[in-house]
């Protein structure tokens, strides 16, 4: 007898196996996921935006003869000491305890290398790093670990964090696991506790508040330094005019695939902007200042090839900044601990438990044992090789639209492949002179 | 400079940037000079950055951030200083004789800050090893997040004091309003006597050790536990 015919099983999209897994996980821990990385969620981004190279009206450059500049001097509008990059691509802030010393090390190695500069992050600065960075930016954080006058004052750049792509408005938990001794010491903390980073600053509460705080850091280091304001990509461009306002040279500008060493997964995906919608609003604000290209721009959160980086530049930035992406270069998620990934309950590229101090790579990790598997040399070389390579890719697609200098990229030379790209870049669609929201249609 | 002579700096003429200036390199050159600020006017980021044995008196009141970041330097304000007097001191001695606004002593890792008026909210907060004596009140939310060192209040103590401590020691002479999440009132035992009458005696202070209550974590919340979200 023929079987009646059955209705095929049928997931529901709203309570996919991935949500139910989570719903799972929430009823037997009673605790919100934490996970390290930034936004994995697909957004608008720059792979949704298309150069348009030379053609009858531009006139190309030479890839292998003709000159494309890429240096970038940041802090020029009243550091007496601006920094000069060979390329626009800068290691975002990270930090040692975060990560590890080796770590570290080896971005300040590959970042030297490249003739680029590096960044610490929250816990202060080790001797690793400003060892072997020739320029160092210090950030300056709410939580204050490790902060003093000296470290202060042998930085080349003060960086004030006030928020970050991953979690604007948070502030971030470094778990037990991770506080080592050493950590604990450079953070006034004891061994062991779950140390939090306060999402404020304990000493100033508005950009009126902030220029008083930037005049004292001023004082403190005889106006010398540039100092960067770090935001999160909120709400770009009322954060760009008040830290403009506030008296930044420059501005780091961190969109939501920004990465975090460990926040909420529930933060991290649903508050903040993606990385391209973030862009035309910060430049928007800079030039009704008259202050584009006077206080710079740094872009970061999802940056991962030249193409990237020239997208980026194309649509005002000055620079932009990589950390997950370095990260990997170092050899995060490498395939090679894929079994290593498997015990741990994940898999190469899934990895993000960063908090938990495991790493099989050695990278985001205090471990002993875990941390000599980096070789802080061999991990400098690739991440200077990898710098190296997004470099020539964007000057090969800055030639290709006719421009000797990096700088001169422009949105003229962009078009986009999806409505929301265009606009949130403010391109037109690609085949068309339009774009949603712009004037006079 | 015979160290009886005092060199005045009038801020009526002289830009801030050169009285910094001058203070900076004259702590560095660890002469142990005297500098007298006149006109100071609530002048913002008086005498930061200092990194030497300097003494330095400051005729009035200031705004924020007086002697910011200290190291060694004897910073006194005869007046009352603004917002986050003495912030990240790493060493030396800030008086002031008169009251200190909020965020006095923030994230402090050595030294001693002496309040001889009141202080408003956040006194103390991130203190990371900072010794802060006041004479009067203190204010709400005083000593957030505290790391180490100590704060001693003469005075009463406003909403929240202690919440989410760490390590740092507070002794209230006065009342406590109400204390905030995991600060607990704890034994004072001799070796507390002890520090709390060294601190006493440093900052000229007219009150017997046994007259303070201590202050310290209830360390519930040192490592995340569900069972503790209601205290957030």
């Amino acid at each position: 007898m023929d079987k009646t015919p059955m209705t095929e099983p049928r997931q529901s999209w709203t309570f996919s196996n991935s949500i139910n897994s989570e719903i799972r996980r929430a009823a037997d821990t009673g605790i919100y996921d934490i996970r390290g990385g930034g936004a994995k969620r697909r957004v608008p981004h720059f792979d949704d935006l298309l150069f348009l190279g030379a053609s009858m009206s531009r006139y190309p450059l030479e890839g292998y003869r003709e000159k494309c500049d890429t240096s970038v001097t940041l802090g020029t509008r009243f550091a007496k000491k601006p920094i000069e990059l060979k390329i626009p691509v800068t290691i975002a802030g990270m930090s040692f305890g975060a990560l590890s010393g080796h770590a570290k090390e080896a971005l300040g190695r590959g970042a030297s290398m490249a003739g680029t500069s590096t960044t610490t992050g929250d816990g202060g600065m080790t001797e690793e790093e400003r060892g072997h960075s020739e320029k160092l930016v210090y950030q300056y954080l709410p939580s204050r670990y490790g902060m003093n006058p000296d470290d202060l004052r042998r930085a080349d750049a003060i960086e004030i964090v006030v928020g970050q792509g991953a979690k604007p408005g948070g502030g971030g938990m470094l778990l037990g696991q991770k506080i080592t001794e050493r950590v604990a010491g450079m953070r006034d903390l004891p061994v062991g506790i779950d140390q939090r980073s306060a999402c404020r600053h304990p000493d100033w509460t508005g950009p009126d508040d902030l220029e008083i705080k930037i005049l004292e850091i001023r004082e403190i280091t005889n106006w010398e330094k540039p100092i960067y304001i770090k935001v999160g990509g909120a709400r770009p461009y009322y954060d760009v005019a008040l830290a403009c306002k506030a008296g930044a040279d420059v501005i780091v500008l961190d969109g939501m695939q920004g990465g975090t060493a460990a926040t909420q997964d529930v933060f991290i995906e649903h508050v903040g902007q993606p990385t391209l919608a973030c862009i035309r609003p910060a430049v928007q604000a800079l030039q009704d200042l008259g202050l584009h290209r006077e206080v710079q721009l740094i872009v970061s959160g999802g940056i991962r090839t030249g193409a990237d980086v020239a997208k980026a530049l194309a649509l005002g930035a000055d620079a932009v900044a990589i950390g997950t992406a370095a990260l990997v270069a170092l050899g995060d998620n490498d395939p090679k601990w894929e079994s290593e990934y498997n015990k741990l309950g994940t898999t190469t590229g899934a990895y993000d438990d960063w908090h938990e101090g495991r790493d099989p790579a050695g990278i985001t990790t205090q471990d002993v044992e875990l941390m000599k598997r980096l070789d802080p040399e061999v991990a400098g070389r690739k991440l200077r090789n990898y710098l190296n390579v997004l470099t020539l890719e964007c000057q090969t697609l800055a030639r290709a639209c006719g421009h000797n200098h990096v700088h001169n990229l422009e949105p003229e030379d962009l078009c986009a492949l999806t409505m929301e790209a265009a606009a949130m870049a403010q391109v037109p669609l690609a085949g068309t002179n339009w774009y949603p929201g712009k004037p006079g249609f | 400079m015979a160290k009886d002579m005092a060199t005045t700096l009038d801020m009526a003429t002289t830009e801030l940037r050169e009285v910094n200036s001058t203070l900076q390199a004259a702590a560095k050159s660890k002469a142990n000079e005297q500098y007298v600020i006149t006109n100071a006017r609530g002048s913002h980021a008086m005498a930061c950055g200092l990194d030497g044995p300097l003494n330095v008196v400051v005729k009035g009141s200031t705004g924020y951030y007086c002697a910011g970041m200290n190291k060694e330097a004897t910073v006194t304000v005869e007046g009352s200083a603004g917002p986050g007097v003495a912030e990240n001191m790493m060493s030396g001695v800030v008086t002031i004789e008169g009251d200190a606004s909020q965020y006095a002593g923030a994230t402090g890792h050595g030294g001693l800050l002496n309040i001889k008026g009141n202080a408003s909210s956040r006194c103390g907060i991130s203190m990371k090893g900072i010794d802060i004596v006041v004479h009067g009140n203190i204010g709400h939310m005083s000593a957030f997040m505290a790391q180490k060192g100590n704060l001693v209040v003469l005075g009463d103590a406003g909403d929240a004091l202690g919440d989410s401590l760490y390590e740092a020691r507070l002794f209230v002479r006065g009342n406590v309003k109400s204390l905030g999440a995991d600060c607990i009132e704890k034994e004072m035992r001799p070796e507390h006597l002890e520090i709390l009458k060294e601190l006493l005696e440093k900052a000229g202070a007219d009150a017997k050790p046994e007259e303070f209550k201590r202050y310290g974590s209830a360390r519930k919340l040192y490592n995340f536990n569900i069972d503790h979200a209601d205290e957030y």
